[in-house]
């Protein structure tokens, strides 16, 4: 599918009373999962981010964009927990979040992609995903040593749901070799399934398109298009690439400098003033 | 299943061979299929069971005797039954290739007037659905996979699951009516439409019936001495008559498992995970495999390669006389089973091919280097020659008669006739019943005491009764001089060199030949790995100057032997190029089977082919393509032309031999 196609079948208002016509549930963007409130973050006397407060709704397709420096990885981190801002608050599901180690978040449903491929280059498709899983297993280290204790149930069940996601991405036919030997792209691929194999609330994913050609970049954003569409996924991505981001966001963060510009839809976006300003640049006359 | 113990003569049709199946073996396997990582398997009564659930919810949906339903997918159990649903509702099947543009797909819907439609998944939807508005025949999309359909409109779109159910709600109406149309099916009726690749013009639609497709198979299956015990691999086209055959017909009549893989990209480790008993790869597979062995013998330690060499070397020598059962010396005998057990029992393991008793190879020559390979190692390859007008099998090669160069003597029911021009006819049971809608086409092919021209040029060998095909009646021609000008024999022979995927020849009517070449990017990859050539594209490579040298070489390699054929030493190549980008059958050059469209291409590369005759050392190309997702672009460059060097006729004699 197009990025066009791609674009028209989240024409939602159109296929709305089809849905409802035929007894199928609409994708609906929900309440509100997440919000930020003023967050300031600095390291030493820089300001990476300044007074950003925004929020991501349930089912949408959030994204951050901005010109280098801006601060949206700054954000993502923060989001993730990797970061502690020095002022605001983070509330996530109705609950104001305390300071938290990147795995306690992690068990809160939160995954991420990162920038630069962050996978285990030696293992196999399969196990590098199958590592997504890791925050799902109950048996402990002596139960999974001596197959005991529903570790083999266990293990079944959870190579159930990672070859599901095998299929779910198309790389049969890699799983069983080491990414390090698969092309940028796959890698790409295999690491948004790693983060899908956690069954996160919320996805995080930081530039999904980097450094992809055009066929890659149609794959993946086919992909984040199902996978919002088939789980229901809530995903917050960074994107440097505006033609993606307007075809398959739902709403659009804009920073810049540390500083939030734009909050709107595509369109609302695409004609602010500020947010052309700032990927254009302005005179100073 | 009062057809259980009836006699062979009964079993004339697909839904009573089921039935039978499912009687008499029914816990044996009839279908595997690979998903979400696990082979899962149906046995023949399962398999009924669910065939007839679909039957009678198609039937449930509207589908009526004598129309036509089009299944379009890639090889899934389920589509393959869908067929005999299709036949238990007295409906005619029509497959249609999956990686058919979705005007070539338009095509079929509205020729075949396809009343219904079977699909894999949202792809094959997406152009169904473009497709409708000029086929109006159309009435019911069934589908398998409903990912990314969600949010389609679902009026006349329905997942196959539901049908199924929907079948089985509805059971006791509609059973008695499907067992009275199963009943009153003869041999006689069509039994499925296959649309032919078409090498020239507009495909036909090739009408086949039950007799065809079943005495055919029955034949075969006793020819190749086939059971219930043996594997296939299903992985060709479902739309091609090969498939049909092989996974259908012979399945049905012998009973053995049809293992579907789980995706194009994984058919390799599938084939070593199956195993398959019985084999049919188009020679393009087979030049593949052995391509892959060479590069990672390459790239093998110094002990292996030389246990490899050494042990290679012996098995040229003997393998294919063990294999045939010839007497042979203790001493080799001994040598070979030694090397059976260090090299030829875990490369056959490695390539899946450890467990074939039968392999077929046909559609095009087969190189003798890579046949020789294969029969050395004790894999039983032999070549056949058919067509879809055949239900296949034309000629087929008998154990211990298996030759590189012919393929084989008439097969069981096939009588042969060459005409006065060279072009072979054929009378066989699975002579098709008519080109569907196509009377003149009928007409031209087939005369009125049933003999079909193949359209096929060759001659039957004396000694051994081999019929030998020399190419296409009308590729063969004159060149300016008077001499015989046959392009397939000289392309087949280039691209026997693993670096050369395919070849297109000029010459007919001119004074010399040249020709447009297509470099194999796996191989040359390879090589200009190993040889620290670097490239950034496809394009680069192929006019990387080392591979112009390499290409040369084997142009005059190709040319010196040539010049010792008494027949075809005129055919030697003067002049030719490395064109910039593969012939792709999405642009229309080559066949969904891969078979070049001469005339398309001569006339699509017109400017190339000028340059190629009037001496210039460049030529600036520009050539639309078609990306898989329909759009098009261009690629541009600048090609250079090279001369090759031709030798002078060596012929013993200069008179042509016959």
């Amino acid at each position: 599918m197009s990025i066009h196609a791609a674009e028209a079948a989240k024409d939602d208002a159109s296929y709305a009373a089809q849905e409802e016509a035929h007894g199928i549930e609409p994708r609906r963007v929900g309440d509100v999962v997440m919000e930020m409130k003023n967050i300031t973050l600095r390291f030493g006397g820089v300001t990476a981010i300044k007074d950003i407060s925004f929020d991501v709704r349930e089912h949408e397709i959030r994204a951050i964009i901005g010109p280098n420096g801006a601060g949206k990885s700054s954000m993502l981190n923060v989001i993730n927990g990797f970061y502690h801002p020095q002022e605001g608050e983070i509330w996530f599901r109705g609950e104001k979040r305390g300071p938290m180690r990147p795995h306690e978040i992690a068990h809160q449903g939160i995954a991420r992609t990162f920038q630069n491929i962050a996978l285990f280059k030696g293992m196999s498709t399969l196990d590098n995903i199958m590592t997504g899983r890791m925050t799902l297993m109950k048996s402990n280290f002596w139960q999974h040593t001596f197959w005991k204790g529903g570790a083999e149930r266990e293990e079944v069940e959870h190579r159930r749901r990672v070859e599901e996601i095998i299929d779910f991405l198309e790389i049969q036919a890699i799983r069983k070799t080491p990414v390090g030997r698969l092309p940028y792209g796959l890698q790409k691929r295999v690491e948004l399934g790693r983060a899908l194999a956690a069954e996160p609330k919320l996805l995080l994913l930081d530039e999904p398109m980097a450094g992809m050609n055009v066929e890659e970049k149609e794959d993946m954003c086919r992909f984040i298009l199902d996978v919002n569409d088939e789980f229901g996924t809530t995903i917050c991505l960074i994107e440097h690439d505006m033609g993606v981001v307007m075809d398959i966001a739902d709403r659009v963060v804009v920073l810049d400098y540390g500083r939030k510009i734009g909050d709107g839809t595509p369109d609302e976006v695409r004609s602010n003033q500020d947010v052309i300003d700032a990927y254009l640049g302005v005179s100073h006359d | 299943m009062s057809t259980a113990h009836a006699p062979d003569g009964a079993l004339d049709t697909f839904p009573k061979l089921l039935d039978h199946n499912a009687a008499s073996r029914g816990a044996r396997p009839a279908a595997r299929e690979k998903m979400f990582g696990i082979w899962q398997s149906w046995t023949w009564s399962e398999l009924r069971e669910e065939a007839r659930a679909l039957a009678m919810g198609l039937m449930d949906l509207g589908l009526a005797p004598g129309e036509s339903v089009v299944v379009i997918g890639k090889n899934r159990p389920k589509l393959y039954w869908s067929m005999v649903s299709t036949q238990m509702c007295g409906a005619i099947p029509v497959p249609v290739y999956a990686d058919a543009s979705a005007e070539e797909t338009a095509y079929v819907l509205d020729h075949s007037g396809a009343a219904f439609a079977v699909v894999e998944d949202q792809e094959q939807v997406d152009k169904l659905l473009a497709a409708k508005e000029n086929a109006p025949a159309l009435r019911e999309i069934v589908y398998l996979d409903a990912r990314g359909l969600r949010k389609y409109d679902h009026t006349t779109l329905h997942p196959m699951a539901d049908i199924e159910a929907r079948g089985r709600a509805a059971a006791a109406a509609l059973g008695p009516k499907i067992d009275a149309i199963c009943a009153a099916q003869t041999g006689a009726d069509t039994c499925v439409m296959l649309y032919t690749s078409g090498t020239t013009g507009r495909s036909k639609g090739v009408v086949l019936s039950n007799d065809n497709i079943i005495k055919t198979a029955r034949a075969t299956v006793a020819f190749d001495k086939l059971t219930d015990t043996d594997d296939v691999l299903a992985y060709l086209p479902m739309a091609w008559v090969g498939d049909f055959i092989f996974s259908m017909g012979q399945a049905y009549v012998a009973g053995f498992c049809v293992n579907c893989p789980e995706g194009p990209d994984t058919m390799m480790a599938d084939l070593k995970e199956i195993g398959p008993t019985y084999y049919f790869a188009p020679p393009r597979i087979f030049e593949t495999l052995l391509t892959d062995v060479s590069i990672r013998m390459e790239d093998a330690g110094p002990l292996k390669k030389r246990m490899f060499d050494y042990f290679m070397a012996h098995a040229r020598k003997v393998g294919a006389d063990i294999l045939d059962g010839r007497p042979m010396s203790g001493g080799d005998k001994a040598k070979y089973a030694l090397g059976e057990f260090l090299i030829y029992g875990p490369l056959k393991n490695a390539l899946g091919l450890s467990r074939i008793r039968v392999g077929y190879t046909a559609g095009e020559a087969v190189g003798p280097e890579i046949f020789q390979f294969y029969r050395a190692l004790g894999i039983n390859l032999k070549q056949l020659y058919g067509q879809t007008e055949a239900s296949v099998f034309i000629t087929i090669q008998p154990d211990a008669e298996v030759r590189a160069d012919t393929v084989g003597v008439p097969a069981p029911g096939v009588e042969i006739r060459i005409a006065e021009n060279g072009e072979i006819f054929y009378r066989s049971p699975g002579a098709f019943v008519e080109y569907y809608r196509n009377p003149e086409a009928t007409a031209e092919t087939k005369d009125a005491e049933g003999w079909v021209a193949t359209g096929d040029a060759g001659y039957i060998e004396e000694a051994s009764g081999h019929l030998k095909i020399i190419d296409r009646a009308k590729d063969v021609g004159k060149m300016a001089d008077g001499s015989l000008y046959a392009p397939k024999y000289v392309e087949n022979k280039l691209k026997f060199f693993p670096a050369i995927l395919e070849v297109v020849l000029f010459g007919a009517d001119r004074e010399s030949c040249t020709a447009m070449i297509n470099i194999d990017m796996t191989a040359v990859g390879n090589w200009a790995e190993r040889n620290n050539v670097s490239y950034a594209s496809y394009q680069e490579l192929a006019a990387h100057p080392q591979v112009y040298a390499m290409i040369q070489g084997h142009v005059e390699e190709v040319n010196a032997d040539l010049a010792s054929d008494p027949m075809l030493s005129g055919c030697q190549i003067s002049r030719f190029l490395v064109l910039h980008k593969e012939l792709d059958a999405d642009d229309g050059e080559i066949t969904r089977t891969r078979k070049v469209r001469r005339r398309f291409v001569a006339e699509r590369y017109a400017a190339l082919i000028a340059a190629l005759y009037d001496g210039s050392p460049t030529v600036y190309a520009s050539v639309e393509v078609t990306y898989e997702d329909g759009r098009k672009g261009e690629i541009n460059g600048t090609l250079e032309i090279r001369d090759a060097k031709v030798f002078p006729p060596t012929g013993a004699g200069q008179v042509a031999a016959e």
